[in-house]
């Protein structure tokens, strides 16, 4: 039997918005604890929450760029539970009218795109950070105190729900990446999961091929993308386990620990918790302006999905996708020169600099890039160490001329032949994969100022001659 | 010497202003009145000293209205020795209007009540007679203001605490259109029920303390700008008012004839003055109002009092674990009266029974409206009795807690509908006052006050209790 993975995630990104969503104190996460806190996000009696209007906006911006309907009335609900990092009792959040509904991201993968569905991306506020003192696993159970950090309460939280539509770990893989990098480019997230601007949780089941859904369970606590991806690869493999030996999969949580990457997680039966839903009365409908939801969807950028597309033809999928979903594709299209090359240089050995691919002078580096070959490797990777400081001249590094004189090169490589010999039997007798070998064995010789290109000709010329 | 039983504020203001008599001196008048009667009637839960600089007419506020420093308890032992880091935003439009701070005066607990009796800390008595109630909830400012304890009080309604105390100790009582005084910093009881509204000896100060409080704040949400400049009423006639007498209104089931027969007297004296008066209906209004308000106010008041949990103020039962420390924190801070509504409301929200109890209230509420709304096609305010009986003697219905929420019926149709109401007393049943409700349009407190003191001065209703004459 062919087994269908079938997988649903719910993304959690903080905004970055100066102030929280219901009251006037600065999002400032690493503050000292409880100093961004006012009567408001604390739960003092009496206060009341005012929505913050750039995170409205904001969010609807996002569910535009995901293809979403915002509807013409959105409310706030009240989530209600018992918790220390839940001052009110109640988290405002949205439910059966979130600001965004039915949208659409179409994944580009090498064979077509996979059309993840939108369920929907609401405005909601988070909770603060509890820190539990002693006691197992850090839970609140059995610790001997618990600090409370209220910094982080009410700061704006998105939620996006997407419909089941993932089929395998690296297809969900691909739908964070892409989504994390539209966030990032409409400027309203940092997006980042080590600081915990960009969490997920994601329901994975197994089912025979088109037939119906079966039980799911919920990986929580991911921190990275590739995690995720194991994670989720290691639970299809469970639950078809499980099923080919006759047995059934429990509804339950499964929780990582971030900390450690290797160990299994832990699992918890999920509760049916009632939160007693109820349309918030401190906060009025949300009404959203249809001249400014017109303007949000016209000041779109393009998409990240709509790029890798176009550049898919210049430099095949893999290097287009990679240089979208790292945010290098504007630096790309700003060097000119033979396509692949440049694509390869940005991805691969421009990004092990580290410089900033926006401080970059592409001009100066497009020079670079089309001469690589005429200049000293070591020239190469330092023009690309420098290509981000404000004077960055391609002149000075074209200046070091590669060694391509025979007369230099051959005493080198005749040495290296003759002190290696049973290589070059080796290579004569069909490896001709040590060919890399005898260039390395060159380059570190002539310390790096050899042209490989010129090297590995004259090499191949002398070893089959 | 002032008579703090017969000033009103806004002769008070005239002393002030002819220099006849200093704030502080006014201050320590009520002052003293407060030590001489508050012993008995206990509307007060904690008295300040005159603020430097406050140079207005002093004021009671009621102890659901944060006070920055000065403790606001909701008359809740959970929130015993809280004070508040903030002023609620009423409290702040009165400071900057000059008025200093009296004391806070009480209340059933967080508000919900029809007789005072619910307070933590001890009932209030009725001024009229102290063996009965005040009312409630906000029965601490309405008997301080009829006992000559303050010249005028802020209270808050929800299902009829303002006009409903204001009916039982013969004092003037407007509960404002929904949105137009700001709730920040209120205790809250059922966010879209709850409104702040002015307590005093006439309309017309009533109307001067509402032109203080009204007004869109942007802490508050659900807050709106006036559509009009509250006015105070000068007219002596009600010429071309068209006044609707809601049938089910007048004639529900447990209005007292005492009650019916001054209330009556009133609507001819309304018809003597200028006034169109006609019938009309609320059927369904008055029919579901209060089973409807017994469980959307209930819902709200369970997500409201979620937050005094011991974690961050007020009282903490420690224990080592925190379920215990919430149940046992929440067991011993809330009395009874709360703890049933938070679970009337836990159970109409839950799973399963949204639809039939939170969701039929709110379709209900809708019907409610509307059928207001057709009444006031035809008329301008509508009236009836204020409370279906005169104050009731303490105890009486403690142990009945429908008998108490029955005391509301006649309040909670309007408030449903989000209509400010106006209740003035209009004479006497047996010894003890009767309240006259005017019920207006959104946003119409300037014909409900230009009304009420038409019909004011025309009763000459005597505030004064007679046994403190």
């Amino acid at each position: 039997m062919t087994w269908e993975p079938v997988i649903g995630l719910e993304i959690h990104i903080h905004l970055k918005t100066r102030t929280k969503m219901f009251c006037r104190c600065p999002v400032a996460y690493f503050e000292g604890a409880n100093t961004q806190t006012c009567p408001v996000c604390l739960a003092h009696p009496g206060a009341l929450p005012v929505p913050n209007r750039q995170a409205v906006e904001w969010t609807m911006l996002l569910g535009l760029a995901l293809g979403c309907e915002v509807p013409e009335r959105a409310i706030f609900h009240r989530k209600n539970y018992f918790y220390p990092d839940n001052p009110k009792g109640y988290q405002i959040s949205q439910y059966d009218e979130p600001l965004c509904v039915d949208g659409r991201l179409a994944v580009p993968r090498a064979e077509g795109d996979t059309i993840v569905g939108i369920e929907r991306a609401h405005l909601e506020e988070d909770a603060a950070k509890t820190i539990h003192v002693g006691g197992a696993e850090g839970r609140i159970h059995g610790a001997d105190r618990s600090l409370i950090d209220f910094n982080r309460a009410g700061t704006p939280l998105v939620e996006i729900v997407t419909a089941p539509d993932i089929r395998s770990a690296d297809e969900a893989r691909r739908f964070l990446q892409l989504l994390r990098q539209t966030v990032v480019e409409l400027g309203i997230s940092d997006a980042e999961m080590e600081k915990g601007s960009l969490r997920f949780d994601v329901n994975v089941s197994v089912r025979p091929e088109g037939e119906e859904f079966r039980t799911r369970t919920e990986l929580k606590n991911m921190n990275s993308f590739a995690f995720a991806a194991r994670g989720i690869e290691r639970e299809i493999e469970r639950q078809i386990g499980i099923y080919d030996s006759g047995g059934t999969v429990d509804q339950e949580t499964l929780h990582f620990d971030p900390s450690r990457v290797d160990a299994p997680p832990l699992r918890s039966k999920e509760e049916a918790q009632d939160y007693r839903y109820f349309p918030e009365p401190d906060l009025v409908p949300l009404e959203p302006d249809r001249e400014l939801v017109d303007r949000l969807r016209g000041e779109l950028p393009e998409s990240p999905a709509a790029r890798i597309r176009r550049l898919q033809s210049e430099i095949g999928f893999s290097l287009a996708e990679g240089l979208v979903t790292s945010g290098r594709d504007e630096l790309y299209s700003r060097i000119s020169g033979e396509r692949a090359a440049v694509a390869n240089v940005v991805m691969n050995e421009l990004a092990a600099t580290g410089v900033d691919p926006a401080s970059v002078n592409a001009d100066e580096l497009a020079k670079v890039i089309e001469r690589r070959s005429e200049i000293p490797r070591t020239a190469f990777t330092d023009a690309l160490a420098a290509s981000g400081s404000p004077d960055f001249s391609a002149e000075r590094y074209l200046a070091e001329a590669a060694i391509v004189d025979a007369s230099e090169l051959d005493p080198v490589i005749d040495r290296i032949l003759s002190e290696n010999s049973s290589q070059v039997e080796a290579f004569r007798g069909g490896k001709e994969g040590l060919l890399g070998f005898f260039v390395g064995l060159v380059m570190k010789e002539t310390g790096g100022k050899a042209n490989p290109k010129v090297v590995s000709d004259r090499l191949r010329e002398k070893l089959e001659a | 010497m002032i008579d703090t039983l017969r000033v009103t504020a806004e002769e008070a203001t005239g002393l002030l202003e002819r220099r006849e008599v200093s704030a502080t001196e006014l201050h320590g008048a009520y002052r003293e009145a407060i030590a001489a009667r508050d012993p008995e009637l206990h509307a007060y839960l904690c008295t300040v000293e005159h603020r430097a600089g406050a140079d207005g007419v002093p004021i009671a506020l009621k102890d659901v209205i944060s006070t920055k420093g000065v403790e606001t308890t909701a008359a809740s032992k959970i929130l015993s020795g809280y004070k508040p880091v903030f002023d609620s935003t009423v409290a702040a439009r009165c400071k900057d209007a000059g008025l200093p701070l009296l004391g806070k005066t009480n209340l059933d607990e967080f508000a919900m009540g029809s007789s005072t009796e619910n307070s933590a800390f001890g009932p209030t008595r009725n001024p009229w007679d102290p063996s009965r109630v005040p009312g409630g909830s906000s029965g601490g400012s309405t008997a301080a203001v009829a006992a000559g304890l303050a010249p005028w009080a802020l209270g808050s309604d929800t299902g009829g605490s303002i006009k409903q105390p204001a009916a039982l100790c013969g004092v003037v009582g407007l509960r404002p259109t929904y949105g137009t005084v700001s709730r920040y910093g209120i205790v809250a009881f059922a966010s879209s029920l709850d409104q702040v509204g002015p307590i005093a000896k006439t309309v017309r100060d009533c109307a001067l303390l509402h032109r203080i409080i009204a007004g869109r704040d942007p802490l508050d949400s659900t807050t709106v700008e006036l559509p009009e400049k509250i006015e105070v009423p000068e007219a002596e006639d009600l010429n071309g008012l068209r006044v609707g007498v809601p049938v089910e209104l007048n004639q529900a089931e447990g209005i007292e004839p005492g009650v019916s027969e001054v209330v009556n007297r009133t609507i001819e004296l309304a018809r003597s003055l200028g006034a169109e008066v006609g019938e009309c209906h609320l059927p369904r209004s008055v029919e579901f109002g209060l089973a409807c308000y017994y469980l959307i106010a209930p819902s709200e008041a369970s997500s409201n009092l979620a937050r005094y949990d011991g974690v961050r103020y007020g009282l903490r039962v420690k224990a080592d674990d925190i379920r215990v420390m919430y149940e046992s924190t929440r067991r011993e801070g809330f009395g009874d009266e709360p703890k049933r509504r938070i679970m009337l409301g836990t159970y109409a929200l839950s799973a399963g029974y949204y639809e039939a109890f939170y969701g039929q209230a709110q379709k209900v509420r809708t019907v409610i409206r509307e059928e207001h709304a057709a009444a006031f096609e035809q008329f301008d305010v509508l009236v009836s009795p204020t409370s279906p009986t005169v104050a009731f003697e303490l105890g009486a219905r403690t142990a009945d807690p429908l008998a108490m929420y029955a005391a509301d019926v006649l309040t909670i149709p309007s408030n449903m509908a989000g209509l400010p109401g106006l209740s003035i007393p209009c004479g006497l049943s047996d010894g003890l006052p009767v309240g006259f409700q005017l019920i207006g349009r959104q946003f119409s407190e300037n014909l409900l006050f230009r009304a009420g003191h038409a019909l004011e001065r025309a009763l000459g209703f005597d505030f004064v209790p007679e046994r403190l004459k």
